[in-house]
């Protein structure tokens, strides 16, 4: 028949034109995406991204993440010796005491750095470094101006000048200046991550402390040493261990608040509850305006009215997902199946009665699934909002990442919030298994 | 064993007894951990809630005061941080795309039947959980340090957190997967890549496109955000408006009006476009 082959034909035809659009497109997609990347990228200016870069500080990063320096200093003007690990105050030796890789004797004080690396401060503020694949070094301060025994070409790692003299080597760092002489090792590691020098329990191994005799009259070790760590003064493990309870209870608050303000809400939103056309698209307004006022401007407001702290931060999350879970919620309640109403409903029950048995157990998992997801994401987001509204790990982060030179501890909190999200990741989701199977 | 009529409903009403119990006493610890959760909280906070609930519309009146006052010059400063909204709305874009196309290889490496090297799907599991499990705000600043100020950092970290989040939506996409199609190239002697480039990606693509377009909603609030830390766009301008103080929160508002309607607009286009995708699916 004539329709057949026409029909044929036109077939013939539509099939083409699909080829030619799906050719047009297999081609215009990746064209387009490469198109914008390359706008993108003269935007961004990566091209000079390079210069900009600052590497040193990506080697300083780097470097202190897994290690740490103890500074040995001589105080040129009096000749007193102090030393510290990171020159820090809670981290000094005290006086006349020291590691056994440093020597003090007196006026001389003759330091290890390892690899037979030894420096020497010598008396009337003089110096000797050995270093074995180079030769010995020998610098004083004469007077106002350095004195030393480096002539013609300096490698790149000595800097020296008439008042500055600098020399870096792959085991530690000597400089020389009129106020004071100081030497760094470098060790790997993080620094008195256990316990600071004031206390009795440094230098103790786990197995002393725990099986060994007392350290301290009258204290059991476990005890002592508990609490020495807890409270150690250059780490603050309580502080840390608060402030990660604390971003997780920002996202805790903020979550299951906003599900506990958003279920009777999500009803008077939901096409096949609502009471009234009105309420239900003024509610979907306020939805769409809560989700639409981000958390960010959520934060920024709160916080002018009850200040910086966990309670602004949840209320954010708070407000935000009120809006996110009115508009799920409502979607949800929507797909609720009518037999199951219409079967209580049946019975004679009340009205309260057919929303608790023929409503609430048909979403209960669907929506509990949704509140646990957004939990684990808010974990996240709290780290974020806390570091804004100052509470949690969140701010601790930032503070130490804005010093810039405590990046051991920025380490440590970046594990201690990865291993956060992650134990929320996995139990919300063994929730949410056993939520949706029914167990 | 036979039951009596009036065991069999003993027992039931035994049994929701008991559940009734445990449903009520799950209810009970809520309350209590949310009721003393507040509480908590509240101390804590520099300010407390019922001292600051009466203030909460100061900071909104203050910047309407503002704004009020320049009125005229709101539509000028609508137009000089256009070009800081569009580098937020592009940290997101780029961040999205490359999230997408890194997920997306992740996402088939680690699928059961499609992966490259099925012994170390594992290990691309893992991988995938990590860089999901790092919030955005930690490289975002680790990358400022190293980069400076700008978009780039906010586009790495916020670009590295989609890849991990968007590699796991997909590889539970990829699980749904008939692999016909992917058999009858294997049959013909296709290539790893053109088995799934030809294969698989054409059946999930809808999918694919669906949840990263969420994501794309997500990261934008995230870059407005991040820029606020200091890695530019709008956040970065937000902050330094905020910072003038009060008597000059015009541009603020200015800022708060575009970052609103940018995050409804997208809100809506993607939850739009996502209904469109579902029902054309049909199923």
């Amino acid at each position: 028949m004539s329709t057949d082959v026409l029909s044929r034909e036109t077939l013939y035809a539509e099939a083409g034109r699909m080829f030619q659009r799906k050719k047009l497109m297999s081609f215009a997609l990746p064209a387009v995406i490469l198109v914008y990347l390359a706008y993108v990228f003269f935007a961004f200016d990566i091209p000079g991204l390079a210069e900009r870069a600052r590497w040193d500080n990506a080697q300083t990063l780097m470097s202190d993440t897994y290690s740490y320096k103890t500074h040995v200093t001589r105080d040129n003007r009096n000749g007193e010796v102090t030393v510290a690990i990171e020159g820090e105050r809670k981290g000094t030796y005290d006086t006349g005491s020291a590691p056994d890789w440093v020597d003090l004797n007196g006026q001389t004080t003759r330091i290890d750095l390892g690899g037979g690396q030894i420096v020497t401060f010598l008396p009337n503020n003089a110096l000797r470094f050995d270093i074995p694949s180079y030769g010995v070094i020998e610098a004083a301060m004469v007077g106002r101006s350095i004195e030393s025994n480096l002539t013609g070409e300096l490698p790149d790692w000595i800097s020296s000048s008439r008042s500055r003299l600098q020399i870096t080597t792959d085991e530690g760092r000597v400089s020389l200046t009129r106020n004071k002489t100081e030497a760094f090792n470098y060790f790997v590691g993080w620094e008195l991550f256990w316990f600071t020098l004031d206390s009795p329990y440094h230098g103790h191994s786990l197995f002393q402390i725990l099986f060994g005799d007392q350290i301290v009259n009258g204290q059991s070790n476990l005890a002592g040493a508990w609490h020495d760590f807890w409270y150690n003064p250059m780490w603050h493990h309580n502080m840390v261990a608060w402030a990660i309870f604390e971003t997780i209870l920002m996202a805790f608050l903020g979550t299951f608040g906003a599900a506990v303000v958003s279920l009777p809400l999500a009803f008077l939103a939901a096409k096949n509850f609502a009471p009234l056309m009105a309420v239900r698209f003024a509610l979907r307004r306020v939805f769409d305006l809560f989700r639409g006022i981000d958390g960010l401007i959520w934060t920024i407001i709160l916080a002018r009215a009850f200040g910086p702290g966990p309670m602004t931060g949840a209320l954010a999350i708070l407000l935000t997902d009120t809006g996110s879970f009115g508009k799920m919620f409502s979607e949800a309640l929507e797909n609720v199946d009518g037999k199951q109403i219409e079967g209580v409903a049946s019975t004679g029950a009340a009205k309260s009665h057919v929303y608790r048995f023929g409503v609430i157990p048909q979403v209960t998992p669907v929506l509990l699934s949704q509140v646990l997801y957004f939990f684990e994401s808010n974990t996240r987001s709290a780290t974020i909002i806390g570091a804004i509204t100052g509470g949690g790990i969140g701010l601790l982060l930032t503070q130490a990442m804005l010093t810039q030179k405590d990046w051991e501890e920025v380490t440590y909190y970046i594990i201690l919030v990865v291993l956060m999200v992650m134990v929320m990741d996995t139990v919300s989701s063994w929730l949410r298994n056993k939520l949706i199977k029914g167990e | 064993m036979t039951y009596l009529p009036t065991d069999t409903r003993s027992h039931y009403v035994a049994l929701v007894r008991r559940k009734r119990l445990y449903g009520g006493l799950t209810l009970g610890i809520f309350a209590l951990l949310m009721i003393s959760g507040f509480g908590l909280a509240n101390d804590r906070n520099a300010g407390g809630f019922w001292k600051g609930l009466p203030n909460i519309f100061d900071f909104p009146a203050a910047v309407w005061e503002d704004t009020a006052k320049h009125l005229a010059e709101v539509p000028g400063h609508l137009v000089t941080y256009f070009p800081a909204l569009m580098e937020t709305i592009n940290i997101a874009a780029v961040s999205t795309l490359v999230g997408a196309i890194l997920g997306t290889v992740l996402s088939l490496l680690s699928t059961r039947g499609l992966a490259r090297w099925p012994a170390i799907i594992p290990f691309f599991r893992r991988i995938m959980d990590l860089m999901r499990a790092i919030p955005e705000i930690v490289i975002a600043l680790m990358l400022i340090f190293v980069l400076g100020g700008g978009p780039v950092p906010a586009m790495i970290a916020i670009a590295f957190h989609t890849s991990g989040a968007l590699g796991k939506l997909f590889s539970e996409v990829n699980e749904n997967v008939d692999l016909k199609p992917v058999e009858g190239l294997a049959s013909v002697g296709a290539k790893w890549g053109q088995r799934m480039w030809l294969g698989v990606i054409p059946q999930v693509a809808p999918n694919y496109f669906s949840y990263a377009l969420l994501r794309f909603e997500i990261n934008v609030r995230a870059s407005a955000i991040l820029g606020f830390v200091g890695a530019g766009g709008i956040g970065y301008e937000l902050k330094n408006a905020m910072s003038w103080g009060q008597g000059k929160y015009d541009e603020a508002a200015a800022i708060f009006i575009l970052l609103f309607l940018t995050i409804v607009a997208f809100d809506q286009l993607s939850s739009h476009v996502r209904n469109r995708l579902i029902s054309e699916g049909g199923h």
